[in-house]
């Protein structure tokens, strides 16, 4: 099929309506939605002002729903950069639909996740203690400690995310100027930076594109093996292991899919984006998410199986609680979540379908967050000398900001589909038009020197790639 | 100053922009003169191919080794400044050190990488360049600039076959 102009101009009005039209439950659900990060930053506020008393950490769990939430959102970034940027470099034609989905979700995630060790300090304001800069009073930071490590990690892949989100956008935000009319124009002519589409644009904006692709799936899967780091490099029982690294960075893809697979059936539905977030892509994600879950599950078989047959007694006083005891009914409640009902619903075909693939991205969601509260808390209230256990029980204030920032990635979300297409529109037309043209080999090409000669079809005959149009 | 005559067609598909751009090179409008400006990438066209040559990958690499030296730098001459009770470990522990170093790299190459795009792109640009808001619904416009009187006319001709017709003259 090639795209003729009322296909680009159905195009154009199908991913551009959200930007141009709102309705009446876009301001309903941004004001709900609102309200509850309002609430959150109240409780906040009142943790501030009555101190770090009322959120329920105590000696010796001083780590638990803030240190959690972070871990988590961390790990939902990993939808995002990592999986676009690895399709975007296998040439993964259904990809094209869902990058920018994906991308959003990694830069907004980063910066909720970024914000809990903030949140998580009695006195927020002293933060910039954790930047290195020089200071007079030697309190540099401390290179060795793995937080210090998370500050630049995280810091190079909210840049790297940023970017890779943002360059794509800029065609679409000319597409959009060109559109639209009043003080949308003129917004988005300054947002366009004077984008035209030339071909020196057009050739800078893919190597760059390529060049980041490459370059943040390293960085992706840093920032997830050092904030792993956090936990493994401290002689603490369950946490002190060689597999930590990759096991959160599967556990991270893992959730990321999760949540690229919920955000995507929601815009799906919402935007009636259904043309273009098609069956197949959930299909696909659904397979790479049964790949995930297999994987999580080789990952915590092989870290408890480890522990169980060394039989140490600290590790052991942090193991059995969690498999038969207080911590059982969560254990077993994420074994469930992450392994059973995906394993069931996405290995079978017909279940494998965007209703079948959004109910087990949702108990990966909840599975993933109660795994992160498994490895921080437990071992923390059961750590070597009995006399020092201690147990720990959420207060409202935790959950209250736990809630908020869920609603506020939503919020962001809905923001964000309101300023920009959510689905990347010049990529999809170059991915239609790429798939209706059939390449002929690099064996039969003639010399460059045809290039100035005229072609009766009008295609090029250059060493770029000739083209021959099939449909 | 005065308004540079342009004229531009606009094509309704590649190979039309593609035969427009060869026939304003056999009327002997230098490359350079030649402007194509298109809402997707056609990299399958030979018009999409000038300025396709970029020192980009290696400039991100220059910048990778620039970051990951100042990343060095950062960690090392911190810890030897401030040092801190070690028990007579290294003062700069080479893994730590390491994690700066990658981190750092990797910042270097991205930033680079972006700048060198934005300015080899020439962006930001604000000033008024040839455009046509038709091009946002799929026409690739090809134009011709700096043209003599004679050009101008074998121009109008080709760029009138190519377009089928409707030839735009404007000033920039």
């Amino acid at each position: 099929m090639v795209m003729n102009r009322d296909d680009i101009a159905r195009l154009n009005e199908d991913l551009l309506r959200p930007l141009f039209r709102t309705s009446g439950r876009f301001y309903w659900a941004a004001l709900i939605l609102a309200l509850i990060v309002i609430v959150a930053l109240a409780a906040w506020g009142y943790q501030l002002w009555a101190g770090f008393g009322v959120a329920g950490l105590n000696r010796p769990v001083y780590w638990a729903f803030y240190i959690t939430n972070f871990v988590f959102w961390i790990g939902i970034s990993h939808a995002g950069t990592l999986i676009s940027a690895i399709l975007r470099l296998a040439n993964a034609r259904w990809r094209r639909p869902v990058t920018r989905c994906a991308e959003v979700i990694t830069v907004f995630a980063l910066m909720i996740g970024a914000s809990f060790p903030v949140i998580h300090l009695g006195r927020p304001w002293l933060a910039f203690w954790l930047f290195p800069y020089p200071s007079e009073r030697r309190i540099w930071p401390n290179f060795r400690s793995p937080l210090v490590w998370d500050f630049f990690a995280i810091t190079t892949y909210l840049t790297g995310s940023t970017t890779f989100l943002l360059l794509p956008i800029i065609p679409d935000w000319a597409l959009v100027r060109d559109k639209a009319k009043g003080w949308r124009r003129k917004l988005y002519s300054v947002l366009a930076l004077g984008w035209r589409g030339t071909p020196r644009q057009w050739s800078r904006l893919e190597t760059a594109m390529h060049i980041m692709a490459v370059a943040i799936i390293p960085v992706a899967v840093s920032v997830h093996t050092i904030v792993s780091w956090d936990f493994a490099m401290a002689p603490v029982p369950m946490r002190h292991s060689t597999v930590f690294g990759p096991y959160f960075v599967a556990g991270a893809i893992f959730s990321g899919i999760a949540a690229l697979i919920l955000a995507m059936a929601i815009l799906r539905k919402v935007l009636h984006l259904e043309d273009y977030l098609t069956p197949l892509h959930f299909d696909n994600l659904g397979k790479l998410l049964l790949m995930m879950s297999l994987f999580w599950l080789y990952f915590i078989v092989a870290e408890r199986l480890t522990v169980w047959y060394g039989n140490e007694t600290s590790e052991m006083a942090v193991y059995w609680p969690t498999q038969r005891g207080p911590f059982a009914p969560l254990y077993w409640t994420m074994i469930g979540c992450n392994f059973l009902v995906p394993f069931i619903i996405l290995s079978i075909k017909q279940l494998r379908t965007v209703a079948g693939t959004v109910v087990a991205s949702s108990t990966i969601v909840v599975g993933m967050w109660i795994e992160r509260f498994l490895i921080i808390v437990p071992p923390l209230e059961r750590k070597y000398l009995p006399f020092a256990w201690g147990t720990y029980h959420p207060r409202p204030v935790e959950i209250i900001i736990t809630a908020g920032t869920f609603a506020a990635m939503a919020l962001l979300y809905l923001l964000f589909v309101k300023f920009v297409p959510i689905i990347s529109i010049w990529e999809l037309k170059a991915g239609v038009r790429q798939e209706s043209v059939v390449p002929i080999p690099a064996s039969l090409l003639r010399a460059p020197d045809l290039i100035e000669s005229p072609s009766p079809s009008g295609l090029t005959r250059g060493p770029a790639g000739f083209s021959r149009e099939v449909s | 100053m005065p308004k540079k005559p342009v004229i531009y067609a606009l094509c309704p598909d590649p190979e039309a922009a593609q035969r427009a751009v060869e026939g304003l090179r056999r009327a002997g409008i230098e490359a350079r003169n030649i402007a194509v400006v298109s809402s997707e990438p056609f990299e399958g066209y030979e018009f999409s191919r000038r300025d396709h040559q970029t020192p980009m990958p290696w400039l991100a690499a220059l910048g990778g080794v620039v970051g990951g030296t100042s990343g060095y730098f950062l960690a090392a001459m911190t810890q030897r400044s401030y040092p801190l009770p070690t028990g007579n470990m290294p003062i700069v522990a080479l893994w730590p050190t390491g994690v700066i170093v990658y981190e750092m790299t990797m910042l270097g190459a991205i930033l680079v990488t972006l700048f060198t795009m934005f300015i080899s792109a020439r962006l930001p640009n604000w000033r008024a360049q040839l455009y046509d808001p038709a091009v946002s619904d799929g026409m690739i416009l090809v134009g011709a600039t700096n043209l003599s009187q004679a050009s101008r006319i074998e121009a109008n001709r080709v760029l009138g076959e190519a377009a089928g017709g409707q030839v735009k003259e404007v000033g920039l």
